[in-house]
């Protein structure tokens, strides 16, 4: 058995574990941001790990456990987004009331259980990473304790959060009464399109439709989006969708083969109402956090248009969506909180004047925004472009056109943004602060996206290498 | 200098000075806008040496550049010029040039706008040189955003208010641009099987001769090309953003607007519809000339009752859209001749127009031409611009306008002879508009109100001396614009004769 395989996770918990020892060891009013710089300086280990784990594929626990380049990039596209996260959120949790020195550690074991969902290769480890993931997520949406709106929060995430599970645990039940196994290959082999499978995959499928956010699953997302502490808003919409996307990825292309016939009307059809309701209904948010919480429901529906093509190329445009979906987030949500601690509130119109108060920020927003609706020369476009073109080959000509003419409507709401921040002036005439970890995670995002979207080269061969790891072809 | 990537620097030159001003202080105007002239006279410079180093005789692409881009995606950036791109790139830097000191007033928050604006011209640069549809991509919506924040920080709110203007103008091309872009994707699939497939628009072009894209597909994705390249330019239904964009928009983004990136729309059908889709273009050739038609006397029927300044020049444009499109529709060297030699002409003409309007209204405060008249009196330079553009655009012999425009109609009346009469009775319209626009803004009794009203001087006379210049020495030697066009279209001839031979499924209805 080797174990050797699990090291980043192994590490990831001890990291938590150690946060954990040493917050009970500092003085009891002394600032946890030690522990924050610890955190970040560990995962950045970690991460620094994994890029020599590329070209692995191995499994270990009799086969419920996998590593590969697929599972890699994942957990790669979690750390990254848990590092940034990390660096703009350092001053976020000093302003929270108490147990600054747990927030860390618990949002180190979300990402544990996001990087356990990429690495599952059976419907338990699936649901045993989904649930270290929601649970920390429960506690974590709740944080503020001062604030009734994040308690609220907290208590519809858990409610709504369990139900999605049951339902996903109860189609787990079917599968594995249907087929005898619960382990990936296994089913695959026993697989068939009986009445109990069919079912159980849909409810399978209906759970992780849920933890990502797609319409008609979306209920929870603007409410909790809204009243979690922004850092946890911003892993929501970048750990729990993402790692969705890396489950369903997984299990429909190895575990639920034969189920692919029944596959593509679902999912263009579900794509389709994502991508028209998140932008029809973003339209209408005064409340950043919102905007971006349909924003993110948008978003997630152009990256299943990529599961539509069953094949490498489709995967493989998925995950490079998946990475420029990452840093297009980390770059709206670091301005989020950089303007909130200015302002207080996370009204769009808080961001009048931000061009004139911190003009790297107004950049980054405005080319994070437009990365997401996929305007070139940003990163986005070049996904849409990866993601379209797989599903156009394949004959939904229609799909493409909708998405595309979707993101250039979700324009209109970005813009409405852009327009705040660059024609009002500033409503507070006090000085803007923005700190230094903060604007490092905002220059890397801003970076990041550019380079991404004027030479998308090495991601994309990355991503190819990745998506071919998947033995499925 | 053989080696010297020419091209490269041509589209670098904007972009480095944009990244070097973002490091100067926001308070150092003058340096900004000193800096911001500099480059683009340095841009302008490099493009002038490439326009008198292209071989005529030779032809075809020159200063040829190219790099693997993304092997996955068969990118390659390619960089390029013909007689078709040397004089859309000429003009933009013309025009872009000339902005620069068109916008030497500004003082509001100067350093954002001139990095916007460089960035800008760096967008439009980039189009007109690569030879690579993904690249063409992404500078072609590069430059959309720029403007919607020109707009609104720099924008008027006359008439419509400047956020709407903005807006509008931003989602229409956006809207435009998707189905371009589900067309060009459509084309690059379907263009050469998996594993082959490139966005270089010489092979595409290719693929048609070698018979990979049938005649229906062609069609469709016309279609969606046109809709794309269509609403950038201005074609009939799709014009609306026009006027109310221009007139929201600052004097420099009316001026780079109406100059250049329309022209995108005109030179994109060209070298995408047309070269590598021309059973489409044949295809839907006599839909064209039918709006076409209706751009000009639409268009010119609106111009006619307008009281803004800015609506009448951007009604105007639109109806100048009109000769181009027809001289495409076309489909003869000649026409194709004056459609390419048309687009140069009106975009220095109608930059002109702009800046003067500019320079009118920063200076009496108001657009509304019955408020005006007898300029001429307080401000005879500014007056003369506006006559040079003025009588450039009804096509005034002597002038840029005159040549392109005639070119056009010979080359559209053996195609479409009812619709080029009823194109070239769009003149007479034309003629009454804009001496109508003279006649009550420039001339007539001196007007006291106006008596404070300083004339152009210093460094806001370079546009009125660059662009106006440029429209009587082209105008007086054709030649210097129609021959470099001419070794654009030269090569396409035999295609388009062979075009019309080509059996067609509907265009033979229409003639």
């Amino acid at each position: 058995m080797n174990i050797t395989l699990l090291t980043s996770e192994i590490a990831i918990i001890c990291l938590s574990l150690l946060i954990i020892i040493l917050d009970l060891l500092l003085p009891r009013f002394e600032t946890r941001r030690s522990l924050g710089y610890l955190a970040a300086a560990g995962v950045a280990g970690v991460f620094a790990y994994t890029c020599t784990q590329y070209g692995v594929s191995a499994t270990v626990y009799q086969g419920l456990f996998t590593l590969d380049s697929f599972a890699l990039f994942f957990k790669q596209i979690f750390l990254l987004a848990i590092l940034l996260t990390l660096l703009f959120s350092f001053d976020y949790v000093e302003g929270l009331a108490k147990y600054q020195g747990e927030f860390y550690a618990l949002l180190l074991l979300a990402v544990a259980g996001m990087m356990i969902m990429a690495s599952a290769n059976d419907l338990l480890t699936v649901f045993i990473g989904t649930e270290l993931m929601t649970v920390t997520f429960y506690i974590l949406v709740g944080y503020q304790f001062n604030s009734s709106k994040s308690s609220e929060a907290g208590m519809k995430y858990m409610i709504l959060g369990s139900v999605s599970s049951a339902v996903l645990l109860y189609g787990v039940s079917w599968v594995y009464g249907c087929t005898g196994s619960i382990v990936f290959e296994q089913i695959a082999k026993h697989a068939n399109t009986s009445l109990g499978m069919l079912f159980g995959f849909g409810l399978i499928v209906a759970g992780l439709f849920f933890k990502m956010a797609l319409i008609p699953f979306h209920m929870w997302a603007p409410e909790i989006y809204e009243g979690a502490p922004t850092p946890i808003t911003a892993m929501l919409s970048m750990g729990s969708k993402v790692a969705g996307l890396a489950v369903l990825l997984r299990m429909v292309f190895i575990a639920f083969v034969p189920m692919q016939a029944y596959w593509g009307g679902i999912v263009s059809i579900i794509a389709a109402i994502t991508m028209i309701g998140g932008t029809v209904i973003a339209m209408w948010q005064t409340n950043i956090k919102r905007m971006m919480a349909y924003s993110s429901i948008t978003q997630a529906g152009y990256m299943i248009v990529g599961l539509l093509s069953a094949d490498a190329s489709g995967i493989k445009s998925v995950l490079f969506y998946a990475m420029l979906y990452m840093f297009a987030n980390v770059g709206v949500f670091a301005t989020i909180i950089a303007v909130k601690k200015h302002h207080g509130s996370n009204e769009i119109k808080d961001f009048s004047g931000l061009a004139q108060q911190s003009p790297l920020l107004a950049v980054v927003m405005t080319v994070s925004l437009l990365s997401m609706a996929g305007i070139p020369p940003m990163a986005g476009f070049a996904g849409k472009l990866y993601v379209f073109s797989t599903v156009i080959e394949k004959g939904y000509l229609w799909l493409g056109l909708l998405g595309f003419v979707m993101s250039m409507i979700s324009v209109y709401y970005y813009l409405n943004v852009t327009k705040v921040i660059y024609m009002n002036e500033p409503c507070v005439q006090k000085e803007f602060i923005v700190s230094q970890p903060l604007r490092i995670a905002a220059l890397i995002s801003l970076l990041a996206t550019l380079w991404i979207g004027i030479y998308p080269g090495p991601l994309a061969e990355l991503a190819n290498t990745a998506a071919r790891s998947l033995s499925i072809l | 200098m053989d080696h010297f990537p020419l091209l490269t620097a041509i589209m670098l030159a904007p972009i480095i000075g944009a990244l070097f001003l973002s490091f100067l202080p926001r308070e150092a105007d003058k340096i900004i806008k000193m800096v911001s002239a500099l480059t683009m006279m340095v841009a302008l410079g490099l493009v002038i040496y490439a326009y008198e180093m292209y071989d005529f005789n030779l032809g075809g692409m020159q200063f040829v550049e190219s790099r693997a881009w993304i092997q996955d995606l068969g990118v390659s950036f390619i960089l390029g010029v013909d007689g078709i791109s040397l004089p859309m790139l000429l003009l933009t830097v013309l025009i872009g040039f000339s902005t620069v000191f068109a916008s030497w007033n500004i003082t509001k928050r100067s350093k954002e706008f001139f990095i916007l604006l460089l960035i800008l011209l760096a967008g439009v640069t980039g189009t007109f040189i690569t030879q690579d549809l993904f690249i063409f991509l992404l500078f072609y919506e590069m430059v959309v955003i720029p403007i919607y924040i020109m707009v609104l920080i720099w924008g008027s709110s006359k008439r419509v208010s400047k956020e709407y203007s903005g807006m509008k103008l931003t989602i229409y091309l956006l809207l435009g641009s998707a189905f371009m872009l589900v067309g060009i994707i459509d084309l690059y699939l379907n263009a050469y099987p998996s594993g082959m497939r490139t966005f270089s628009m010489t092979a595409l072009a290719q693929a048609n001769q070698l018979g990979n894209l049938s005649e229906g597909f062609q069609i469709f994705t016309f279609f969606l090309l046109m809709i794309g390249f269509g609403s950038l330019l201005s074609m009939w239904p799709l014009h609306s953003w026009s006027p109310d964009g221009y007139a929201g928009a600052p004097t420099a983004v009316s001026m780079i607007h109406a100059g250049v990136l329309k022209k995108i729309g005109g030179y994109g059908l060209i070298r995408i519809g047309l070269l590598i889709l021309p059973l489409g273009a044949k295809f839907w050739a006599p839909w064209i000339a039918l709006l076409a038609v209706c751009n000009v006397l639409y268009a010119g029927f609106i111009a006619l009752v307008q009281k803004d300044l800015k609506y009448v020049i951007g009604y105007s444009s639109v109806s100048h859209m009109g000769y181009v499109l027809i001289g495409f529709a076309a489909l003869n060297g000649t026409g194709m001749n004056g459609a390419i030699g048309n687009m140069f002409a009106h975009g220095i003409m109608s930059a002109l127009f702009f800046a003067m309007i500019g320079y009118v209204y920063e200076k009496t405060h108001t657009r509304y031409i019955p408020d005006l008249g007898g300029l001429a009196h307080q401000m005879p330079r500014v007056a003369t611009g506006f006559m040079l553009a003025g009588m450039a655009s009804l096509g005034l012999p002597g002038l840029i306008g005159f040549i392109p425009e005639f070119t056009i109609f010979v080359g559209a009346f053996r195609e479409y002879p009812v619709y080029a009469l009823l194109a070239i009775s769009g003149i007479i319209f034309t003629a009454l508009y804009i001496l109508r626009v003279l006649a009550n803004v420039l001339f007539g009794p001196r007007r006291t109100e106006f008596d404070g009203c300083a004339d152009a001087r210093g460094v806001e006379l370079v546009p009125l001396i660059v662009l106006g210049s440029v429209l009587v020495v082209f105008g007086v030697f054709p030649q210097m614009l129609m021959g470099m066009v001419n070794s654009g279209v030269e090569p396409m001839v035999p295609f388009l004769t062979k075009l019309h031979a080509a059996p067609a499924l509907l265009g033979g209805l229409f003639r």
